[in-house]
């Protein structure tokens, strides 16, 4: 059983997992939010390397990246932050990245300090399952599982081909966009949800857009095995750059109030692939 | 997808999976219309009786009295819009037409292809959107202005150095988001597959009239094709009728800048690295952790971190060769070249009229070249009376 399914497994509810740029807004405050976020209860955690040109993200997340540059995020110290997140206490780390940056380390390099780091899994923001191949031999061989975004117009025979090569979870993006936040769930992530549930028994989390408690509610409602919240935690940071015992404030009421909200499920036993 | 869209190693299509059923759509249409009777047949119609085709090519005797060698200028600088770029324009354009899309969008960096995607919006009747940096937004306003003129929405990209690599970022944004109505007019030679394919093949017609031209004017095939590379768009178009001549020299310019022994420059193929960015396999000018670098330039429509994957190809089979010019040597070429020629040149395509200059006493004076002209002046008038203000001009 991996990381993922052991934390499933074991939950009543819906997986929360807050979303962090790495280094947002200096490598000490971020390592601290980090753990604010464990403390108040997350479940996993989906960790960002900052890049300079970050396609698939809205604006809240560009600024978060930029500010992670300025302060000196590089992928080898994100390695080293990694490190001490584990060390603090183990949770399952969801690593998520551009592409370039991971060639210009060394895919295998990348994947072997990651892992030994304890990290879980890899998602590349800018692969696409066609490409695949260029870095899932890398992953199985040091153990790291493979996670894939799916999206509400990606069809039903490519769902299939993403849930193939997918170890963790698939990463299911709730609309046709960037990431940011979003006054209202998007009209397609029910049934988006239920013709992935149809086609995977693969864990199904969402993401892109999920900017409130209630959001979270339905998405859970709708089946979801884990809920992604990227954008509304990151503009915690935007909105207070200087005071990170408020953010932290913050960032720990704001996850307690979506524990709160999950409405109850059965743990899953996931069939291990 | 049908192809992989690599050239060697290079290309490919690594982009958010979001994107990918676009891709595929654009790349199954593009393989049924690009030689459908109906279509060719509306593409060239548009070509020579709207946009110019084909464009002249003229000999330069004055310009090749300073260089020492006949210099033949493809004068794509005549065609509407005033820049080769209308080429691919129309021929994206026509294609999200049969496609049925109602909506273009597009990037820009010098605004030469933000205009000639606004001019084919309105040729065509289609709602268009151009993503420009803020910084060419300011450098480049004239074309801002025609631009709006024609009925585009001119969208000001903050972020990053407000040049052509944030208006891409910004213009696949919205793309992800509006996937599903709106057609992305990618205007260079790079980008994900199909989009290196689909620029080379409308962009090619200034090859195949080029390399006619030549030998009904020369009664041979040129020693030297050059022209300027940002993406790489104009050069790919003329390259590619001459791939399969190995006697002829393909040279691509690039933006020296400040000199390649500052980072103020974008010359991506004399000194970047193979990454991956916007879709791409390709070189790219990046820092030790795979950050791209923020580029400077003069020239707006070559201020880019990134080249064709097609050209990485060229250069790394060493069928093309690259090289670079400076900002002070474009400079002194411009005021040169309008002077000599009565044209005033695009900043963009006197990179390779300066590279010719650097060539005087070097190249035999029996070696035939063409240049591509790939766009005028106009658009540059303010920036380069910023830089050389009329009293200091020793000219």
């Amino acid at each position: 059983m991996n990381a993922y399914q052991a934390c499933f497994s074991k939950l009543d509810r819906a997986a929360l997992i807050p979303f962090f740029v790495i280094g947002d807004p200096s490598y000490d405050v971020s390592a601290e939010l980090v753990k604010a976020a464990i403390d108040a209860g997350a479940d996993i955690l989906e960790l960002g390397i900052p890049f300079s040109d970050p396609v698939a993200d809205g604006p809240t997340i560009q600024k978060a990246d930029l500010r992670a540059l300025k302060a000196g995020m590089t992928p080898a110290r994100a390695i080293e932050f990694i490190r001490e997140i584990t060390a603090y206490k183990p949770i399952p780390i969801g690593l998520l990245v551009y592409y370039n940056l991971l060639v210009q380390y060394g895919v295998n390099r990348f994947f072997e300090d990651f892992k030994q780091a304890g990290g879980t899994s890899v998602l590349v923001a800018d692969l696409s399952i066609d490409d695949a191949d260029e870095i899932i031999p890398s992953a199985r061989r040091v153990g790291l599982e493979t996670v894939f975004m799916a999206t509400p117009n990606t069809p039903d025979g490519r769902l299939r081909f993403i849930s193939e090569k997918t170890t963790g979870f698939i990463y299911a993006v709730s609309l046709l966009g960037t990431t940011g936040e979003r006054a209202a769930l998007s009209q397609t992530v029910r049934p988006f949800l239920s013709r992935l549930k149809r086609l995977t028994d693969k864990p199904i989390c969402v993401g892109f857009g999920i900017s409130s408690p209630e959001h979270a509610f339905e998405v859970a409602q709708a089946g979801a095995d884990g809920v992604i919240i990227g954008s509304r935690i990151v503009k915690f940071i935007e909105e207070n750059p200087e005071n990170p015992a408020r953010i932290k404030e913050n960032i720990t009421r704001f996850i307690r109030d979506v524990l709160d909200k999950l409405p109850p499920q059965s743990p899953k036993s996931r069939p291990s692939s | 997808m049908k192809h992989k869209g690599r050239f060697g190693p290079f290309g490919g299509y690594y982009v958010p999976e979001v994107l990918i059923p676009a891709l595929e759509e654009i790349e199954s249409a593009f393989e049924q219309f690009r030689n459908d009777r109906r279509f060719l047949q509306e593409l060239n119609t548009l070509f020579t009786d709207y946009a110019g085709r084909p464009t002249p090519l003229y000999h330069a005797r004055r310009f090749s009295e300073v260089t020492g060698f006949p210099v033949y200028l493809k004068r794509e600088d005549l065609l509407h819009g005033g820049a080769h770029k209308i080429n691919n324009a129309l021929g994206q354009g026509l294609l999200a037409r049969y496609m049925g899309k109602s909506k273009l969008i597009a990037e820009t960096g010098a605004g030469q292809h933000g205009l000639a995607t606004a001019i084919v919006g309105a040729l065509l009747g289609m709602e268009t959107k151009i993503f420009m940096g803020f910084t060419d937004v300011a450098r480049q306003n004239v074309n801002v202005r025609k631009m709006r003129l024609l009925g585009a929405e001119v969208i000001a990209v903050e972020g990053g150095t407000g040049t052509l690599k944030d208006a891409i970022n910004e213009a696949f944004r919205y793309w992800t988001a509006h996937v599903e109505d709106t057609f992305y007019l990618f205007g260079t030679a790079g980008g994900p597959h199909p989009y290196p394919t689909i620029v080379r093949h409308f962009q090619s017609p200034i090859g195949q009239e080029a390399r006619r031209q030549c030998l009904e004017k020369t009664g041979r095939l040129p020693d030297i094709v050059t022209a300027c590379v940002g993406g790489g768009s104009n050069a790919i178009g003329i390259f590619s009728a001459f791939l399969d001549d190995p006697q002829v020299r393909l040279v691509g310019v690039e933006g020296g800048g400040k000199g390649l022994q500052t980072t103020q420059h974008c010359a991506t193929l004399c000194r970047g690295r193979v990454g991956i960015l916007h879709g791409a396999r390709t070189y790219l000018l990046q820092d030790e952790n795979g950050q791209i670098r923020d580029t400077e330039c003069i020239s707006a429509g070559l201020d880019y971190p990134g080249v064709g994957p097609e050209h990485a190809h060229l250069k790394e089979t060493g069928r093309a060769e690259y090289v670079s010019v400076e900002d002070e040597e474009v400079l002194d070429t411009f005021f040169l070249f309008s002077k000599t020629e009565g044209i005033l040149p695009a900043l963009e395509s006197t990179h390779a009229l300066a590279w010719l200059c650097q060539q005087k006493g070097i190249l035999p004076p029996e070696t035939i070249v063409i240049a591509n002209l790939s766009g005028r002046g106009d658009k540059d008038i303010d920036i380069v009376e910023h830089h050389r203000p009329l009293a200091s001009r020793s000219l």
